[in-house]
């Protein structure tokens, strides 16, 4: 199963509640994804030349401030700002992504670099929605847009890596409800083109399969007419950039989405359960969105 | 008519559903209303009795399942198989619904307002659907008897594999799915379609605007010389 939640919040004013706001969304959608959860959020953006490294580790009693501590002796760069919540940590520095990529690897190579960018936050982690929403206190976010996801795994195991969002590049993400059939083909195309899966998850191979596209010139539009060509099996993907959200549904529309959209907000769920709680939902516009179409809101 | 007021953000859907499954006897004439759905699943599912029910919002999936006598109303949309498998009474969605809407539904009528979802009226038995506006792909596959009328367009791949269910259609069909073809409407296909238009709340709405879709009947039996197309 799994379900998908998106928040985009137009006026300004709500956009320090988004998380507040999101909670009874991902909540609302326990049933359909009770093993893991995971939400990435685009907040303010950091200075032109930073980027936020969104880390994460399996080791629940790992010293952080150690690594931070390495980083700078190591590196000799300053780190900028280092917001640790559990087991999951938001570096951000000035450094090239490859070289904190290859430092992280040569010296904590248990640490995984969940995703980079300048808005995005990323966290994913195993339990049910209420108590990863906790861990990581979700209702204190802030930002612009967001995207979350509840999984029920289907056809990979049950770890924080393999939970949703998945990322590739930078400032953009992707949740998935449904399974790709043809993901294994997918991979193996992708590999020959030098590009590395870090789980067999088959929403990573459709994250990595569009990031492919995007980095070969195709714009986001072009990049999912390309996916629906490629990509074979049920899927309503749910993709954040750092100024807009954007959906679709595979062609026989086998998984569900519906959406509101009011002068204040997007929002986007599996399920109109999710959005019953939202502030003034009885005036918004609310449809279920066509298979094979694409939908885009900007912030 | 007797009213009794539910609020599901108070009272558990299971409770309101165990009061609707009562005996006829404490049902029949009640009018039951049901506030704060907020997209619940499996609210007013298998009724049995002469009652009206309305539910003032979003239903989640299969809202009315399996309805028998009873009038269901829901003020707003519905998710996934509302009123599948009904075999008697009526069920109105004044918003829009999700897929596989009348799904197998053997009698009774179903109508809904607005647009409906994928495979509406699939592997319909008997039922009558009504459907305001348009209706998603592959509705009507392989519907074996009852009504269908839809005021607007229909996606790709219509009535595939149907038996003898009818289907009125008054906009655009995307494609027609395998043995499915244009059909001649005589007197009494009007009839049916005059009749519920009627009670659907359309009868201002002219059935000469409709054109009858059925069985080309070439499926029913299996043809060596076709074997290469089953």
């Amino acid at each position: 199963m799994c379900g998908i939640v998106g928040l985009l919040v137009k006026n300004p004013k709500m956009r320090a509640n988004i998380g507040e706001l999101m909670l009874p969304m991902l909540i609302g959608m326990t049933e359909r994804g009770p093993d893991s959860a995971g939400l990435a959020v685009f907040g303010a953006a950091v200075g032109a030349d930073e980027r936020k490294f969104s880390l994460y580790t399996g080791e629940p009693d790992f010293n952080w401030q150690k690594l931070s501590h390495d980083f700078l002796t190591h590196l000799g760069s300053k780190v900028i700002n280092f917001a640790q919540k559990a087991n999951h940590a938001v570096l951000t520095t000035h450094l090239e992504p490859e070289t904190v990529k290859i430092w992280l690897k040569e010296h904590y190579p248990q640490v995984h670099l969940l995703a980079i960018g300048q808005l995005m936050d990323i966290y994913k982690d195993v339990g049910t929605p209420a108590e990863v929403a906790a861990r990581y206190d979700f209702s204190q976010l802030s930002g612009s847009h967001l995207v979350g996801h509840t999984r029920m795994a289907t056809e990979s195991a049950i770890t924080p890596a393999h939970a949703h969002p998945f990322t590739a590049g930078q400032d953009w993400c992707l949740v998935h409800n449904g399974s790709l059939s043809n993901a294994p083909s997918l991979r193996r195309k992708l590999q020959h083109e030098g590009i590395c899966f870090e789980t067999d998850n088959d929403t990573e191979a459709a994250c990595r399969f569009l990031e492919w596209r995007m980095r070969e010139g195709d714009d986001l539009k072009t990049a999912l007419e390309h996916g629906f060509e490629e990509l074979d099996g049920f899927y309503t993907l749910l993709m954040g950039t750092k100024d807009q959200l954007a959906l679709v549904r595979d062609p026989f529309a086998c998984k569900p989405a519906v959406v509101a959209e009011h002068d204040d907000y997007v929002a986007i769920a599996s399920e109109f359960r999710s959005l019953a709680h939202l502030p003034d939902i009885k005036n918004a516009k609310v449809f279920e969105p066509s298979p094979k179409e694409m939908y885009v809101w900007k912030v | 008519m007797e009213s009794l007021k539910y609020d599901l953000a108070k009272t558990p859907l299971r409770e309101v559903n165990q009061f609707l499954h009562s005996d006829a006897s404490l049902l029949n004439g009640k009018h039951i209303e049901i506030n704060n759905p907020n997209g619940a699943h499996n609210i007013a599912v298998g009724l049995r009795s002469e009652a009206t029910v309305t539910i003032h919002g979003h239903a989640g999936y299969y809202a009315a399942g399996m309805n028998q006598i009873a009038d269901v109303t829901i003020e707003g949309s519905v998710g996934s198989g509302v009123a599948e498998n009904m075999m008697s009474g009526r069920v109105h969605v004044k918003g829009f619904a999700s897929n596989a809407a009348g799904a197998t539904a053997n009698g009774g009528l179903l109508v809904i307002d607005g647009d409906a979802g994928l495979r509406c009226g699939i592997s319909l038995k008997g039922a009558d659907i009504v459907v305001g506006g348009s209706v998603g792909s592959f509705s009507a596959f392989m519907a074996q008897a009852g009504n269908m009328v839809i005021l607007g367009d229909a996606g790709e791949g219509l009535g595939d594999s149907i038996y003898e269910a009818r289907l009125f259609v008054r906009g655009k069909v995307k494609s027609l799915g395998a043995d499915c073809e244009v059909k001649t409407m005589s007197l009494e296909d009007r009839k049916i379609l005059v009749d519920l238009l009627e009670r659907s709340g359309h009868g201002d709405v002219s059935p000469e605007s409709f054109t009858l879709y059925g069985s080309a009947r070439t499926l029913y039996h299996f043809n060596v010389a076709k074997s290469g197309a089953y």
